[in-house]
């Protein structure tokens, strides 16, 4: 399948490069909509391989890439369920999430991330199983689940582990501050810079760069370089429907699912 | 160095201009959510543009609570 238009995102293949777009209003919020259209990508990602040298995400959602997990549509599910089926079905939505990010992280070819605007929690974490971050210089990052007594959830602490120092690691987790995009750049997150609107016009180009390469030694160089930390990410989850079960948790979503503050993702 | 008054000026300029409210109209002492009009991720816009005039780091904990433009702008003198 060259081309697929789902309900929170599309695709095309084009030329060797596959653009992905996240198209889910209103900020591309990840919940069951968008997990389920991942999944057909993944799933579409073993035909396209052979053929694919690179793939971009981007969002076409004005205010940015992504705003993180479907926080209203998570505390509407499990305000239904007893504590047990809560944990139950968090954990998984938590291992589908992360068979596609993993797949991601994992693909044969480069991706890149084409950052613009608010880059989220879940959304950050898609972010950072790709390759290559390249961001607008409006881009903002942000781990912001411990308001919720949570910690991120689709492999976001284990990833940023494995490709970033510790020290950036715990500023952002323990503050829940958002950074902008030329911050996380010193740090090494976002490997090139764009201005404002231009960023997916710079991923195009860095993925015309990257189709010149062999493919087989493109696969192999990725595989070298870049491990996918198993271990930890299995562990995230264990520690994630551990605090998820505390009624706090609950407390804290209904909160921010009813809050009008102009910064709900902060505590 | 800005004063504070320069950085206030600054940061009323600023919002005029990216968020098409008429250059003038705004007063150190309004409450730019209602000024503005602006909601959580166009406060983050906001708190972008401002990092990037005035290349500081404003923490979002730092302007949470902070809702008129000489209290923002007092915040963002504190780390010039």
């Amino acid at each position: 399948m060259k081309s697929f238009t789902g309900k929170a995102l599309r695709w095309e293949w084009r030329e060797g490069v596959i653009e992905l777009t996240l198209d889910h209003a209103p900020a591309n919020e990840i919940g069951l909509t968008m997990l389920e259209d991942l999944e057909r990508f993944v799933a579409a990602m073993v035909s396209l391989a052979p053929d694919t040298s690179a793939c971009i995400v981007h969002s076409e959602r004005k205010h940015g890439f992504s705003a993180g997990a479907d926080l209203r549509e998570l505390y509407h599910a499990a305000a239904k369920l007893s504590e047990k089926e809560r944990v139950s079905g968090v954990r998984n939505f938590l291992e589908r999430i992360h068979a596609a990010f993993n797949a991601i992280d994992a693909a044969p070819f480069t991706t890149i991330a084409a950052v613009h605007g608010v880059c989220f929690g879940g959304g950050f974490e898609l972010a950072l199983a790709c390759d290559i971050i390249v961001a607008d210089k409006m881009a903002r990052f942000a781990f912001p689940e411990l308001r919720l007594g949570l910690i991120p959830g689709f492999g976001g602490i284990p990833r940023l582990k494995r490709d970033l120092g510790n020290a950036f690691i715990r500023d952002l987790l323990l503050t829940g501050r958002s950074v902008n995009a030329t911050r996380a750049q010193s740090v090494g997150l976002v490997a090139q810079l764009a201005a404002e609107g231009e960023a997916l016009r710079i991923a195009r180009a860095t993925a015309a760069q990257v189709v010149k390469f062999d493919g087989v030694t493109r696969a192999a160089a990725k595989k070298f370089i870049k491990s996918i930390p198993h271990e930890d990410l299995r562990r995230e989850i264990d520690i994630f429907c551990e605090l998820f079960a505390r009624p706090a948790v609950m407390d804290a979503l209904k909160k921010f699912v009813e809050s009008t503050d102009a910064m709900p993702y902060l505590p | 160095m800005r004063t504070l008054e320069q950085t206030t000026q600054e940061v009323l300029d600023l919002a005029s201009k990216h968020f098409n409210v008429p250059a003038g109209s705004l007063a150190p002492e309004d409450d730019f959510f209602k000024k503005l009009g602006i909601d959580s991720l166009q406060t983050l816009e906001m708190l972008s543009r401002l990092e990037n005039h005035f290349g500081i780091e404003l923490p979002d904990y730092e302007v949470q609570g902070v809702s008129d433009f000489r209290t923002l702008a007092s915040r963002i003198q504190s780390r010039l």
